[in-house]
């Protein structure tokens, strides 16, 4: 099969949706370049209405998307950074997660917010976060955090023709890796998660670029002889809860991933979940593998203490796999 | 341009009714059958009329949270406003929006909002959709002195100015920004001033003569509608109650009543009657009659709201998604 990078991933669903549908557009700085290349040469195909550069503005540029998307448009909003999305707070939190419910479900609002999200290397705090949980939290606006360029296309294609909010993650760190993709096309149903490599000792659920670094952490283990299960939700919501709760049915055992600070992280709310619903399966507490809890310090030392690795991940296995119940 | 008879008459009404209803809404917030928290509007009536007599059904109005008055202006029906502020499954937003959220996307009214300044962006995105759908349709955005100091205000008269999006900001300066007032809060003597900045038309009326206010919009929906971008319309006005019902329990008094009586003087609603009355084009019987229709209105729509059914509570958690998933 063809290989081609995430962000040509990201930049063929562009295309092909906004050729498949007038109404599909795209907002934000420098879309017309995109900064990373996920935009490359729309602006050249769809022209400056289709693919429309707004000012620094956000919180103006994002309630425009939402209005436009209550008004018959498909709009894309690019935010460039995740962190970016906070100045437009109010018109996330406030309007775009709720008009459509407090409206009574009069209206839809079919609109995409797309960011960049990650540290791309030594960034510091204002340009590096994935601001998963906070959205998370925010009832009815749906997430989308794909760690492939294969997951990267079908996630986001039906992300654009799906008629609710929905925020697309794309992973800085992971741009430029090369997968499969096919020619044909394809979608992939938000809120289906993937078995990305099949394990009967423990769970490692992984996200975003957190699932590469658990891959090849359990490529290491098995030379150990440890057998690891790396589960992709793929979508952080809806959660698909079942692929988790059947694999760790499976292995006893769960670490869960995630590159963002630890608190009410979207790591927490998994592992509280499976507490819950599959507190019978496990045979040990369950790991969290996350930032340490505070911003990302701009210094390389210090960056590499804070940010989750796949040797925190194998540290994390091993823990899990060494912890034995004597009251049971 | 100039109004006709007819069209006097129905502004009259439609002012009679928006007052019909506030008042009846304030006093059913304080004999305790409204709960929430409730801001009328009572002495701005010509505003909303003013600018949707200008407005065709397909055309958008955004609003805020003192919006009962936009929202019947632009033809809403105080009978599924009321059910919506009973908090009953008849009303508009099915008991999940309340007063500061009612909207009619089938009459172009996009949503009152909660938040000041939040529904500047949305009326400019609307606007957006309009032009880049092809249609000649406008979207008039009502706000206050207050939301003025908002950086979606400036946002959005930036970025309407720049594609010249067929948007027509309506503000309604009732001097306070809930307990703040405006000569204290907003930096120049009048909103319109603001237009400067974003290279846009900006005028000031007397936001309590209808026919003022119905001309300066008449002009800036026609640059709209013939692709010259937006105009920023500033109207002065009065709000006769506080920001909110109920505020008196706070004891604090941040206007005098010499102000407010001052300003009842010059109610918009009498000053059209008696113009009608002085042009002959209404007689006092026919405005007897005509007030009458307005409170028959009113009280039907409370009878419906009284009467319909509250939602189910597990309503609180269905139809979540388009599409239907949850």
């Amino acid at each position: 099969m063809r290989k081609i990078t995430y962000i040509q991933a990201v930049n063929e669903a562009f295309r092909e949706e906004m050729r498949r549908d007038p109404k599909v557009f795209i907002m934000g700085e420098e879309v017309k370049v995109g900064v990373l290349g996920q935009t490359e040469g729309l602006f050249e195909e769809f022209g400056e209405e289709k693919v429309r550069n707004t000012p620094i503005s956000e919180q103006g540029f994002v309630g425009a998307g939402i209005g436009a998307a209550g008004s018959g448009m498909r709009p894309i909003v690019d935010f460039m950074f995740g962190n970016f999305m906070y100045v437009a707070m109010d018109q996330l939190a406030n309007q775009a997660a709720k008009l459509r419910y407090m409206s009574g479900g009069q209206v839809n609002f079919p609109m995409v917010f797309y960011t960049t999200t990650g540290d791309m290397g030594s960034t510091a705090a204002q340009h590096s976060d994935h601001p998963v949980a906070p959205f998370v939290n925010m009832p009815l606006l749906k997430i989308v955090l794909p760690s492939t360029p294969y997951d990267a296309k079908g996630l986001l294609k039906s992300a654009i023709r799906d008629d609710n909010p929905i925020i697309f993650f794309e992973e800085v760190t992971l741009g430029g890796i090369k997968g499969d993709v096919p020619e044909e096309e394809y979608l992939i149903s938000i809120g289906k998660g993937d078995i990305k490599r099949s394990g009967k000792d423990v769970t490692v659920v992984a996200v975003g670029c957190m699932a590469p670094q658990a891959l090849s952490a359990a490529e290491k283990l098995q030379k150990e002889g440890i057998s690891v299960e790396v589960a992709d939700p793929r979508t952080i919501v809806p959660l698909d809860k079942e692929i988790i709760l059947n694999s760790v049915k499976k292995t006893g055992r769960l670490v869960i991933c995630e590159d963002a600070p630890r608190l009410c992280s979207f790591a927490s709310e998994v592992s509280a979940t499976i507490s819950e619903d599959g507190f019978s399966y496990l045979k040990a507490p369950i790991k969290r593998v996350t930032r340490e809890h505070v911003p990302l310090p701009f210094s390389s030392p210090m960056t590499e203490f804070v940010l989750p690795n796949e040797s925190k991940i194998i540290d994390a296995i091993k823990e899990a796999l060494r912890y034995e119940n004597k009251t049971r | 341009m100039s109004l006709m008879n007819e069209e006097l008459v129905l502004m009259y009404r439609k002012m009679l009714t928006i007052r019909a209803f506030e008042e009846e809404a304030s006093e059913l917030f304080w004999k305790g059958e409204i709960l929430g928290l409730l801001h009328v509007s009572i002495g701005e009536e010509a505003v909303p009329v003013g600018a949707c007599t200008n407005l065709l059904p397909e055309d958008h109005i955004t609003s805020t949270h003192r919006g009962h008055g936009d929202i019947i202006g632009k033809g809403a029906d105080p009978k599924y406003m009321f059910a919506e502020l009973y908090g009953k499954k008849t009303g508009y937003c099915k008991g999940r929006g309340g007063s500061m959220h009612i909207a009619d996307y089938s009459l172009g009214i996009i949503g009152a909002n909660g938040i000041v300044g939040a529904g500047i962006p949305i009326s400019t995105g609307s606007a957006l959709a309009q032009k880049m759908l092809g249609t000649r349709n406008v979207t008039v955005c009502f706000f206050g002195d207050g939301a003025s100091n908002q950086g979606t205000f400036h946002e959005s008269l930036n970025l309407a100015a720049i594609w010249k999006l067929p948007v027509i900001f309506v503000c309604k300066n009732n001097q306070y920004g809930m307990w703040t007032s405006a000569s204290y809060a907003v930096s120049v003597r009048d909103v319109s001033e603001r237009a400067k900045g974003y290279g846009i038309p900006g005028v000031t009326v007397d936001g309590n003569d209808v026919t003022a206010v119905y001309e300066a919009v008449h002009e800036a929906v026609e640059r709209a509608r013939n692709g010259d971008g937006p105009s920023l319309i500033e109207c002065k006005t009065y709000r006769w109650h506080g920001h909110m019902e109920g505020e008196e329990a706070y004891g604090w008094v941040y206007r005098s009543p010499e102000e407010a009586e001052e300003w009842k003087k010059r109610c918009p609603i009498l000053r059209l009657e008696k113009e009608l009355l002085s042009r002959g084009i209404l007689t006092e019987a026919q405005v007897k009659e005509i007030r009458e229709e307005a409170k028959n209105e009113i009280e039907e729509a409370v009878k419906f709201a009284e009467e319909s059914p509250l939602p189910e509570p597990e309503d609180a958690v269905a139809d979540l998604f388009a599409g239907g998933e949850e």
